[in-house]
This record gives structure tokens, C-alpha cells and sequence, in this order.
């Protein structure tokens, strides 16, 4: 075990095929404080010394360069960032290049591999440490052979060279010999102007399985002797199984059996029909619990009631007072539902139990998290809970937790020896009772004299997302005001509080998390106050991000590309928000009619600063990807509830985005020299206020509550 | 009860429920689970497949009702290994995020070309819209059904 620094080791082995293997272990991130973003936490497995693996580079003799990646594919192109890091350090030839999830196979890279929600950003330096450790020892291992001196050699693309005799050797071919070489302490890093791949548009490594359907998600998976479970669960928060007849389920042609476990009950089955017939054959009646009441309207009431007293956040100035003293203010009240992820493949989970352990195969963005359940669950070691990690078919954040994780242990604890793969319907999946905050905001502002804003006030009431994981320091929960407690306009009176209510919904991290409904209520008031002030938009922001370059630069990208202030067809306006998120800046400006009562979103052009961007490909297609997630929300998006229960089910009731709805998006990727930030969230923040400013500059009103309706 | 039904130029006998949806016969009897469950009540087409050439829902046709039409799933699209043009077109767009929309997606614009062979953007997106993806490739879609089309992307 070699170590490059405190946070990345390596294991040097032979790979099966008489290659080069090479173990290395990425970020482990402070355990004990979970993070703002979807994935808490991941805990990699020990390696009996103190230093944990997750990840492998394999070079076998064919030149075949595989990198097996501790990340989740949820969509986000994570095997390919990866392996694009890792790959420009080694100077590995692109062409030859493979990525594959963490592995299934135990016997080469031991009892478990699991990695969580380490990202792109979070593990920028290890991965180009690891890479060009690799680099040094194929190196190491050609001046050796040749008999000249390491400095004499270099690289190029997949081989070793050598100047001045001219040789050259693939890397395939020294890979066996590799396995002897140490890597050094500080391996050389390439100099980022010279990078072959990073900052280069490429093609995702995992579009082929995609496009053919063999590659195998969490529903796909097949085991001898599987059967499918689908589980009939309380439907309100808290309630519990009454009574329970199951003859008529047990003699549906399949179902295998019915258990009861403390999720709910399992039909068990020999395949998926079966099961959900079965199901839909129980006869059951459910204890309601103390929740049978629980409104939207109730919840509302509650966000309300509580929203002006809450606990400080930030104080700037002294708002209240210029608020009071002011000539033109405005006051608003912003509110968002609750939102179901609906990732595209509903959740499922397949597990065996035995009396050592158990085995998991499942698409999830948090392996250590169930490696943590499974232990919980079963009462043994977390490193008796084997996790393979399967394609995700979405994740949006929803797939970090592990409910559906502790349901098929449960039922599998049941079935020892046999594979229980859970199934979730559509149905179980939107009322499966983890959802992005409802959120309510009281924003009051306030003009100087010549109508620039000056003061802002805004108290928030929002469920907390981080409570779960202990006490909130000083009463806050980060996730439920950022973007607002770090308002980036240079304003000399700021004031934010936020108020924690008591509400049964379960809540969890969606899709860029707070700033999800905080960019909207933000820089929608920033409209309404440059709209009281008879101000352009843009000018209002330009003015008031004096000290945030990045802001300015996100901003003046994308207006110039949009041609704001240029004139557009009748009946179309443009709208414009920033927002920072994740470590990047996006702005966005969205071209927006009315069409039979309902907003038309025609084009947005978004452009971002993520510092060093990796993939640029891959960035846009984020971009492409968040913005059309906030449309959903922005258009479509709530879950009610109606005495406990939850309103909507299927797409007939929670309809999302379609192509013909589908703006069309063009993104602007900036250039930065900073550390890579996340790219999978930042572009959904501004999309939502983008549209409602375009709304408010062609209609003259404000919209005060998501999803749109125009009235 | 016995049916043989004829799935990618294949015969297979299975022994199902007549009211098995094709989806889960093919995902769960088969084997074949390129094709995709997304919603089970016609709203998101992660499950289309083709019967006789025409686009069905998987989830919507009961086995009893197959008859002797020819079914072609994902799996059955390219032939003789080679990639039907629109898989090409998918991946020289680089469209697919999590990809388990895009069996669907394909199946769809299979037929979508098999009528139209130059269709208009209006009638890509006609075609297209009657399938979800929540990872909002739409734009990369509408790119390689043109480009599949020898338009321009
Ligand atoms: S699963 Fe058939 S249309 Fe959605
Ligand atoms: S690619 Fe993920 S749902 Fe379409």
C-alpha cells in the first residue's frame, strides 16, 4: 500500500489476465456531517489496513485500459468523467479506454467495493494523483528494461517512448512488469495546457449498452431462483396494518407466498404480474395513525403560520427599518409543493440472505448507506453486505436513500437463500414517501429614491431535510436557505430567518435541493423589485454583483447569446436569473409566450461556470438535462395530500415535461481555471424564476406559487 | 396456459396468464429486458415495442392477444450486427443520460421512420411526445431522429 497523500492510497497487483491492477481509494467525506447535496456520506471499504479502496485501473496486455469507478451512473456521465480524469494522468490512448461500475466480482478486488456519492469535483486531485502514479510505474518499468534513465523517458498516448534510441513500448506490454515498480511519492501532474482530453467534448463510454437495451439496471437483474416482490405499504405517515386476508392473494397462479414484515406486507411471487396481482388480491385494512388528517391545505396553513418567526440566518444592515422608511417597497409570498423524483425505472432492490451476510444488487447512490442498513438490519457487519452496483435508470437524489434497501431485507430475511428482487410500481414510486420540501417565503423589498434596490428581507418556513441526522446547529438547516442565506447582490440591508416546522412528510434531497425552489423565489423578487423600479433586469443585476465575477460572467454570456433587449416576435418576452449552487454559476434566459392559457417555453440559453470544466459534452447535456427536470417542476410539479394520503400516482396525475413542451436549449460553457464543480444540479435553479420573469415581463404579475398558473 | 409467440425472428413457448402483459412475459419469462417498465398504463412508452412493425405498449397488450404477430423488441433492432441507423444516430449524439427511456424512445422513432422517412420537426415531435424521459434528452433526440433521417441534426 503506497501513499500519494493523506487522502489517496494505492494497491498495486497483477490483474487475472497477467496485467497491471491498480487499487486506489477516493475522498472519504466527514462521515458524521451529512452533505447538502443528494448522497450522503459514503464510508469505502476497509482494507484490513486502516485504508479503504474503492476504485481500480486494469491494464491488461491487450493495451485494454479499464477503469472501474466507485460512482454511481445515474445518468450524469460519471463513468466517463472519470475515467477522462484518470486517463489524461496516465496518458492513456482514449480508443482503448473502458469504464465499468464498481465490481461485482469478488474474488478479484475482494468482498466489496462501494464508493457513495464521491464526485467529479470532491476527488479532482486523487484521481489525477492515481492516474500519473499509473504513468510513473509504466514508465519506471520501460527505463528498467531498456537500462536508461527514468527522466530520458516520456509518453505518449497508450506507450512508453524513449527520445534517444527511439523505442517505444505499449503499455500493455509493460503492464506486467509495471506491478514491481513503486509509484512514487509525488507523481508528476501534466500541465493542463497541454491536456488531451480534459476540457475536450466526448462521447459518453456507456451509450452503446444503453442504446442496444443490454445494459443491466436494478430491474433487469437476473439470478437463479428470483423471485419478484411488490409490498402493500400504510398510506398514510405512522399508520400500520389493522387486519390482513390473503387467501385470495395466495391463490393468484404465482404468487408464492405472503409475509408480513414491518414495511408493510409482501406478496411474493414468481414474476412481476404475479406480484402485482397478488397484491392487488390482499385484503387489507391499515391503522391510519396520528396523520389521517394531513392537508395540503393543512400544510400550507402550518409553513404560514410559522414563517415570520423564525431563527436568524442573516443580518446585513438593518432591513426591517429600511424596509419601514422606504417609499416604494414590495411584498410577496412565494410557496412550492412537495415533488416526487419519478425517476424513469421505478425503485426496486434484489438481495439474498444468508446466515453470513447478504448480497445486494441495486441502483443506488449511496452504497455504504446500504452496506449501513443491511448491517441494521440483519444485525451483522457492514462488510458483510456485498453491493453491486447496477445502472441507475435516474436518480435526482431519491436513490440515495434506503428504504427500498431496508423493504427487500426485510422480505429477503424471510426467503433465506432465495433472491427477492422488490419491486415498486409507479404508483408505490410517487407515493413512496420521500419528497423535495414544500416551501414558503415572505419576501418584502425594498427601492431607493431612484428606484435601486437597497433592502431585502425574506423569512422562510420549510420542513427540514437535515434534522435525520442530528441537531441543527443554531436551529438551521442549511439545505432549506442556501441561495438565500448567501444572496450573492451587494445590498446594504439583508435580513433572512428560517422557521422549522413539524410536519409528518418525510423529506429528502431532489434534484439541487434547496436552491431548487430558493433560486426561484430569489430571483423572482429581484424581478418584482426591478419591475417596481421601472429597471431592466439585467441592469438591476449587473449593478448589484459588482464584487461576483463569475455571476457577471455567467450573466453577460448568456444575455449576449440570447440577444437581450433585442426585439422578439409579438406576444414573446425574455426572462432572466443567476444562481450559484454546487460550486457553479449558471445564468439562464428563457423565451416565453402564452399559448390556450399556459406558458410556451420556447428556447433558454444557459451558460455556466464550473471552473475547469472536464467534458464539456457532458456539461451541456446536464444543462439540457436540469433544465427540462425544472420545467417539469416549474410546469407540472406537485404532490398534494388529501386526509394523509398522497393525491398523485402515475404520469396521468404527476405529468412531467414532454417533447413537445421542450424548449430548445443552448449552453455556454466558460472556461475557469478553478477546481471542476458539479454539473448535474446548477442548471436547474435558474430555470423555474427564468420562465416567471418572462411571465412577469409580458403579463405585468408576478407568480407567487409553483407549478405556474396563469390566471 | 401455453402461448408461443415469435420474438425477434425467434419462436418461444411460455406458459402464462393470458392477461400477462407482453412487457413482463418478455422482461420476466424471456429474459429480454431491453424492454422497459416506466408506468404500466400507456403514459410513458418506456415499454414500446413493435408488432408487425407497428409501435405498440408492451404493457397495454395482453399475451392472449399476440396472436401470430411478429414482435421486435430492442434487443432484435439491429441486424447482423450491425446497428439500426437510429441506434448510430443515438449514439453519434451521445443522447442517452441514464438511458432507461431510450429502448422506448428508439422503438418509437423505428416506427416514426418506417411511415415517414423524412419527417418534419412537427411530426418528430407528434411521434415523439407520447414518450417520458426524466432526464429531458428531447433536444438530443429530435437531433438523431434527424440525423437517422439524413437530415441535418
Ligand atoms: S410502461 Fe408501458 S407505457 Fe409506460
Ligand atoms: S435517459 Fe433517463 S429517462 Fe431518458
Amino acid at each position: 500500500m503506497t501513499a500519494l497523500d493523506r487522502r489517496t492510497f494505492l494497491r498495486i497487483s497483477a490483474s487475472g489476465a497477467g496485467g497491471l491492477l491498480i487499487g486506489f481509494g477516493l475522498g472519504c467525506k466527514d462521515k458524521a456531517k451529512p452533505k447538502p447535496s443528494p448522497g450522503p456520506s459514503p464510508s469505502p471499504t476497509p482494507t484490513g489496513d486502516g485504508t479503504e479502496l474503492n476504485g481500480w485501473i486494469r491494464i491488461d496486455p491487450d493495451d485494454t485500459v479499464t477503469m472501474i469507478v466507485p460512482e454511481a451512473e445515474m445518468g450524469q456521465g460519471i463513468l466517463t468523467g472519470v475515467a477522462m480524469i484518470l486517463a489524461e494522468e496516465l496518458d492513456a490512448d482514449w480508443a482503448t479506454v473502458r469504464a465499468e461500475h464498481a465490481p461485482a466480482d469478488a474474488a478479484t478486488y475482494g468482498r466489496q467495493s462501494t464508493g457513495g456519492s464521491t464526485s467529479t469535483r470532491a476527488n479532482w486531485d486523487a484521481l489525477r494523483k492515481t492516474g500519473a502514479a499509473a504513468r510513473a510505474m509504466l514508465i519506471a518499468a520501460a527505463a528498467r528494461q531498456w537500462g536508461v534513465p527514468l527522466a530520458e523517458c516520456d509518453t505518449e498516448p497508450g506507450k512508453v517512448v524513449h527520445a534517444g534510441s527511439g523505442r517505444s513500448e505499449r503499455y500493455g506490454a509493460l503492464a506486467a512488469a509495471a506491478v514491481h515498480e513503486t509509484p512514487p511519492d509525488e507523481p508528476p501532474l501534466r500541465d493542463p495546457a497541454r491536456y488531451r482530453l480534459i476540457g475536450k467534448p466526448t462521447p459518453r463510454l456507456d451509450q452503446r449498452p444503453k442504446v442496444t437495451g443490454e445494459a443491466v439496471y436494478g430491474l433487469d437483474v437476473k439470478l437463479p431462483d428470483l423471485r419478484v416482490a411488490m409490498l402493500a405499504r400504510p398510506p398514510t405517515f405512522g399508520g400500520k396494518l389493522a387486519t390482513l386476508d390473503a387467501t385470495a392473494a395466495r391463490a393468484v397462479p404465482g404468487v408464492r407466498d405472503v409475509v408480513e414484515v414491518p414495511a408493510g406486507v409482501a406478496v411474493i411471487a414468481d414474476h412481476t404480474w404475479a406480484a402485482m396481482k397478488g397484491r392487488d388480491a390482499l385484503v387489507v385494512t391499515w391503522e391510519p395513525g396520528p396523520n389521517a388528517g394531513l392537508s395540503t391545505e393543512q400544510v400550507s396553513a402550518t409553513l404560514r403560520e410559522l414563517a415570520p418567526g423564525g431563527v436568524v440566518v442573516r443580518a446585513d444592515g438593518d432591513a426591517a427599518k429600511a424596509i419601514a422608511a422606504a417609499r416604494t417597497k414590495v411584498t410577496a409570498t412565494y410557496e412550492v409543493p412537495y415533488l416526487a423524483h419519478a425517476t424513469m425505472e421505478p425503485l426496486n432492490a434484489t438481495a439474498v440472505v444468508r446466515d453470513d451476510g447478504a448480497e445486494l444488487w441495486l441502483g443506488t447512490q449511496a452504497p455504504s448507506n446500504v452496506q449501513q442498513t443491511g448491517a441494521e438490519i440483519l444485525g451483522c457487519a457492514p462488510d458483510q453486505i456485498a453491493v453491486h452496483t447496477m445502472f441507475l435508470g435516474g436518480g435526482f437524489g431519491r436513490r440515495s436513500q434506503v428504504d427500498y434497501v431496508a423493504e427487500v431485507l426485510q422480505i429477503a430475511a424471510k426467503t433465506k437463500g432465495t433472491p427477492i428482487k422488490l419491486v415498486w410500481s409507479r404508483e408505490d414510486d410517487t407515493r413512496g414517501g420521500y419528497y423535495r420540501p414544500s416551501s414558503l417565503a415572505l419576501c418584502e423589498g425594498a427601492l431607493d429614491g431612484d428606484g435601486w434596490p437597497v433592502a431585502w428581507r425574506q423569512q422562510i418556513a420549510s420542513p427540514s431535510i437535515l434534522e435525520r441526522f442530528g441537531p441543527l446547529p443554531k436551529g438551521i438547516d442549511d439545505t432549506a436557505v442556501e441561495g438565500v442565506a448567501n444572496l450573492p447582490y451587494a445590498l446594504p440591508h439583508v435580513h433572512v430567518t428560517y422557521g422549522k416546522p413539524d410536519l409528518p412528510v418525510t423529506v429528502w434531497f431532489w434534484r439541487s435541493v434547496g436552491s431548487s425552489q430558493n433560486a426561484w423565489s430569489t430571483e423572482h423578487f429581484l424581478d418584482e423589485l426591478a419591475h417596481a423600479g421601472g429597471k431592466d433586469p439585467v441592469e438591476v443585476r449587473r449593478r448589484l454583483l459588482v464584487d461576483k465575477p463569475r455571476h457577471r460572467g455567467v450573466l453577460d454570456a448568456a444575455v449576449e447569446r440570447a440577444g437581450w433587449g433585442t426585439p422578439l416576435p409579438a406576444g414573446r418576452a425574455r426572462g432572466v436569473a443567476v444562481h450559484e449552487s454546487f460550486g457553479s454559476v449558471v445564468a439562464e434566459v428563457a423565451e416565453v409566450s402564452i399559448e390556450t392559457g399556459a406558458p410556451r417555453v420556447h428556447r433558454v440559453v444557459c451558460a455556466i461556470d464550473c471552473g475547469r470544466p472536464i467534458n464539456p459534452e457532458q456539461i451541456e447535456a446536464q444543462m439540457e438535462s436540469a433544465i427540462m427536470y425544472g420545467l417539469s417542476a416549474a410546469m407540472h410539479g406537485a404532490i398534494h395530500f388529501k386526509d394523509g394520503r398522497v393525491v398523485e400516482g402515475n404520469f396521468d396525475t404527476y405529468p412531467v415535461v414532454r417533447m413537445r413542451e421542450a424548449p430548445v436549449i443552448e449552453t455556454i460553457v466558460l472556461r475557469g481555471d478553478a477546481p471542476p464543480g458539479g454539473v448535474g444540479e446548477p442548471g436547474l435553479p435558474p430555470l423555474a424564476p427564468a420562465v416567471c420573469n418572462a411571465l412577469l415581463a409580458l403579463t405585468g404579475k408576478p407568480v407567487r406559487s409553483l407549478p405556474i398558473r396563469l390566471a | 396456459m401455453a402461448y408461443s409467440i415469435k420474438v425477434n425472428g425467434t419462436s418461444h413457448s411460455v406458459d402464462a396468464p393470458d392477461d400477462m402483459p407482453l412487457l413482463w412475459v418478455l422482461r420476466d419469462l424471456l429474459g429480454l429486458t431491453g424492454t422497459k417498465y416506466g408506468c404500466g398504463i400507456a403514459q410513458c412508452r418506456s415499454c414500446t415495442v413493435h408488432l408487425d412493425g407497428e409501435a405498440v405498449q408492451a404493457c397495454q397488450v395482453r399475451i392472449a392477444d399476440v396472436g401470430t404477430r411478429a414482435v421486435t423488441t430492442i434487443e432484435g433492432l439491429a441486424s447482423a450486427g450491425t446497428l439500426h441507423a437510429l441506434q448510430q444516430a443515438w449514439i453519434a449524439e451521445d443522447v442517452a443520460q441514464c438511458g432507461w427511456c431510450q429502448p422506448g424512445q428508439i422503438m418509437s422513432a423505428a416506427s416514426l421512420l418506417a411511415k415517414t422517412p423524412h419527417p418534419t420537426d412537427a411530426q418528430i415531435d407528434e411521434a415523439m411526445s407520447g414518450n417520458i424521459c426524466r432526464c429531458g434528452t428531447y433536444n438530443r433526440i429530435r437531433r438523431a431522429v434527424r440525423r437517422a433521417a439524413g437530415g441535418t441534426p
